[in-house]
């Protein structure tokens, strides 16, 4: 066997995150601390109307209020809010003109993401937008979109260049007072992407944001609204990394999908936040609310693969408002070392034929835990709801843990509601047929991590799928318990 | 006067009654303090999210019996499983009736818990085992305990099988008024030995009765207990039935519960398997309808290797009725080659007719077989289809379907003439003609 056992642990423990560097780029950072006078300053930074300032205001007010919560499984240091910087964005000219004049440490970052804005590899076919710290450093392919009238930007660009179209829908989905961490992004969210397709209209490339915390005591709130109007498509991809560092830093993001009539939107996320350490040390805290509304025949379809973070809390919803829509949530968490994610999401039911499919996969190691929690709400008008949720737990080693939480309420007689959890370990009868076969065990682990999450994995985009599948292995090889 | 605050002033009243040197009695002061600080459970506790006792709350209870009352034989007889020989336990507005009752000392204990709180002889054992495994964080427990004073105790010595069932019935006069009764009822069956068990609560007029029953049974290494909760109560009378079950190494205790009538129901089973090659059954059996509310809460807690536990809770739910089941399985980092299985399969017959289910798995132990499965659905179309070209009635199929679905979980039952009679019972709720008598 090429490796033993205790090798395949070392390694997995000292496996570096390959994402962890920092790019030294000058930039412009606020001081730490929040009070209405930051809220106010991060408006008046990205030039906002007034109307935008007194709903952050609004936001911010409610924040006050409201209480850390604490119902998740997962425990963790509580950030000092106090104790952050809300805005911190690298320090440019005013606009950049074309790539030439983008600072060239930028440029090297993107490379070191894979990222590359060359013009050679728009052959890729996807469109990026680039989040750095808070805020959008660049967005690609925008003319090409906008031919066919689709609207790809910034959304501090939106708000200043399309304000009707993010009034009308900006804290629909997630209402500003909805939880803490939306109520904070409410208050200080400092960019993010905009996304609107018209009418009609199938999205002819992928559209992707890359989300990067570089600087050192900030916290990254984005904020995305992706809106899908009357029988359009949208296929759109998130993916995130941070440098390596001590502290723990915080990501606290909203995203709101709206898909109009016969719409469909497929939202994807490699979220690949720096996990901190093999002793816990550091890492990022992801805290993100999630949500989409479906409205006639529309369908929203999340996919996840979660290997970053240092503590997870994370449930991209449905709300199946419209008859005959569809929600869909597809995901593969991966814990390992001291990583703990509580992730899962909720379908509420509340149109006629709506229909929801739940499939996660969970896998732990190391020391980490890992819950799913998920809601399937039937109204009692949605009648002939229909629901199959699957959560199955991998667990390696035995420090690990493996929970599920799924709530199910169902208040309509015709509902159709199947729910199935299974947890195990991977056989060792399956990695000696693996051996048997020539495979070495750490070859035979990723083998059979892949098949456990294969359902999901097939539901990525293909960029994003090669992605995802190496972000397994170096999350998962070995470790047979 | 609120509830609470009337339970905390009734407490001076019952001390009058109690001896109160004893170390029972301690426990009752230090439980007494506990429900203080954490007063009744609202839906604002996690473990409380569907069921309120809000409006329960609001009658106006009495605590303690006014006056004796007593019923005859031929009026409850019905109640009684009375087709096979068995000790019987009862109570009445929760004073014992020895007219009603047949106990024993011979071989195994079948008595009262307040003689054995009292008596020298047993005081060995109420050490060992009075209140040792029920929650002491959990407020309606420490508010059982705290009044804890009248109940069945039944001990089961080593090696000893006992030889005929033993029934637990508690009647609700109503000649009391509103009444909350609170029985404590103590089960040890020691090694090797073998008891079966059937619990019944049945008010028998119309009034607002709310029971809190705390129940602890232990079991030692090889017993076998069956323990079996008829819960047809009048649709006036409410439940929190509390049982707390302790096991030790290869151990078998099923619990089976029947829940048809009664207006609020809600049973908090808790397992604990302390040896290894434990094995743990759970199955419920749940069919109500108008407004009735049911809440079945269990908790499996793994945490020796080796050993199994099976649930398997089914439910129709009809008119305005809701269910609930919260099942939770906790397997600790050694539990490892831990057997878990939960199965709660619901059919909702009405429009308003409600069912939140949350099956939960906590696990640490990673060599285990966990899984869980939770179905909410309707009868099988064509099930329905092949039973009305036979020339069924729509009603009639529906019940039979309905019939054979909760049917199952009868198997398990081990007493024949009790198997007959919740056989009967179900095929009345449904309104199934079985043709013949079973």
């Amino acid at each position: 066997m090429a490796y033993t056992e205790e090798e395949l642990k070392k390694e997995l423990e000292t496996k570096e995150y390959e994402y962890g560097f920092y790019t030294d780029i000058e930039s412009d950072t606020f001081p730490i601390g929040l009070n209405e006078d930051i809220v106010r300053a991060i408006s008046k930074r990205k030039e906002e109307p007034e109307w935008m300032t007194d709903w952050r205001l609004k936001a911010f007010a409610s924040w006050k209020e409201m209480k850390e919560p604490e119902w998740a499984n997962v425990r963790y240091e509580k950030p000092d809010f106090q104790a952050i910087s809300y805005y911190s964005a690298p320090k440019k000219k005013d606009k950049y003109e074309s790539l030439d004049e983008v600072d060239p440490e930028l440029l090297d970052t993107f490379n070191k993401l894979g990222i590359s804005l060359d013009e050679q590899k728009k052959l890729a076919g996807v469109a990026v937008d680039i989040v750095i710290d808070s805020v959008s450093v660049a967005t690609t392919f925008r003319d090409t979109l906008a031919e066919k009238g689709i609207i790809f930007c910034s959304i501090s660009e939106a708000i200043k260049d399309y304000p009707d179209l993010v009034r009308k829908y900006l804290g629909t989905v997630i209402p500003p007072k909805d939880n803490f961490y939306a109520a904070l992004n409410a208050a200080v969210f400092s960019d993010g992407s905009f996304c609107y397709i018209p009418k009609g209209v199938r999205c002819p490339m992928e559209l992707s944001t890359y989300f990067r915390i570089n600087q050192a005591g900030t916290g990254q709130f984005e904020r995305t609204l992706v809106i899908a109007d009357e029988g359009s498509y949208v296929s759109y991809l998130e993916g995130c990394t941070a440098p390596s560092r001590d502290e723990n830093q915080l990501h606290a993001a909203c995203v709101e999908l709206i898909a109009m009539d016969d719409a469909e939107i497929k939202y994807s996320t490699v979220q690949n936040w720096y996990p901190g350490n093999k002793e816990g040390k550091g890492g990022v805290y992801n805290f993100v609310t999630k949500r989409g509304i479906c409205h006639t025949n529309a369908k929203i379809s999340w996919t996840q693969v979660e290997t970053g973070s240092a503590v997870t809390w994370k449930y991209p919803s449905c709300i199946l408002k419209g008859d005959n829509s569809i929600g869909e949530f597809y995901s593969i968490a991966v814990t390992n070392n001291y990583q703990q994610a509580d992730t899962g999401t909720k379908m509420v039911h509340i149109g006629k034929n709506t229909r929801s499919t739940i499939i996660s996969k969970g896998i732990s190691a190391g020391k980490s835990q890992n819950s799913y929690r998920g809601l399937v709400q039937v109204n009692p008008k949605a009648s002939n709801a229909r629901n199959f949720s699957q959560c199955d737990s991998l667990l390696m080693g035995n420090e690990c843990g493996a929970h599920t939480f799924p709530y199910i309420e169902a208040r309509n007689n015709s509902a159709q509601i199947e729910h199935e959890a299974t947890t195990s370990k991977i056989g060792e009868d399956q990695i000696f047929y693996c051996n048997q076969r020539g495979i070495d065990t750490e070859k035979a682990i990723a083998l059979i991590v892949n098949g456990f999450s294969k359902e999901v994995l097939n539901k990525l985009p293909m960029e994003f799928a090669v992605e995802a599948q190496k972000l397994l292995e170096i999350s998962l090889e070995g470790s047979v318990g | 006067m609120e509830l609470k605050e009337k339970m905390l002033s009734s407490f001076i009243a019952l001390e009058q009654e109690l001896d109160l040197s004893s170390s029972v009695h301690d426990i009752r002061s230090t439980s007494l303090k506990t429900f203080e600080a954490l007063g009744f459970p609202t839906k604002k506790d996690e473990a409380w999210k569907y069921t309120s006792l809000a409006k329960l709350l609001k009658n106006d209870y009495s605590i303690f019996p006014k006056k004796e009352s007593s019923i005859e034989l031929k009026d409850v007889k019905k109640y009684f499983l009375y087709e096979i020989d068995s000790y019987k336990v009862v109570f009445i507005d929760g004073i014992y009736s020895p007219f009603l009752s047949d106990t024993t000392h011979d071989g195994i204990d079948v008595c009262l818990l307040s003689a054995a709180l009292s008596k020298p002889k047993y005081k060995e054992v109420i050490e060992k085992y009075f209140h040792k495994i029920a929650d002491k964080e959990e407020s309606l427990t420490a508010l059982n305990t705290s009044f804890a004073k009248e109940g069945a105790y039944v001990y089961v010595p080593k090696s000893v099988v006992a030889e005929k069932p033993i029934q637990i019935i508690h009647f609700s006069t109503g000649e009391q008024g509103d009444f909350l009764l609170q029985p404590r009822s103590l089960v040890v069956v020691e090694e090797n030995a073998q008891v079966q068990i059937i619990e019944r609560h049945q008010s028998l007029a119309a009034h607002e009765v709310l029971t809190n029953s705390v129940t602890e049974i232990f079991a030692a290494k090889s017993a076998l207990v069956d323990y079996y909760k008829i819960q047809n109560d009048r649709d006036d009378a409410s439940l929190i039935d509390n049982t707390y079950v302790a096991q030790d190494r290869e151990s078998n205790v099923n619990v089976h519960t029947f829940s048809f009538g009664g207006k609020l129901t809600r049973n908090n089973l808790n397992f604990t398997q302390n040896g290894e090659y434990i094995d743990s059954t759970m199955k419920g059996i749940t069919i109500i309808g108008e407004q009735q509310h049911v809440d079945h809460y269990t908790l499996v807690n793994h945490v020796q290797p080796n050993c199994e536990s099976h649930q398997d809770y089914k439910g129709i739910y009809a008119d305005k009725s809701v269910g609930v089941f919260n099942g939770k399985i906790y397997v600790d980092k050694i539990a490892q080659k831990t057997n878990a299985f939960q199965q709660n399969n619901n059919i909702l017959l009405d429009d308003l007719a409600t069912i939140n289910t949350k099956p939960q798995l906590e696990i640490f132990a990673d060599d285990v077989k966990c899984s869980h499965g939770c179905t909410i659905g309707q009868l099988d179309e064509d099930a329905l289809f092949y039973l009305r070209t036979r020339g069924i009635l729509k009603r009639e199929a529906k019940g039979l379907l309905t019939y054979a679905f909760a049917n199952n979980v009868l198997e398990s039952v081990a007493i024949p003439a009790l198997k007959t009679r919740i056989n009967k019972l179900i095929a009345t709720k449904l309104g199934v003609n079985l043709g013949h008598d079973l």
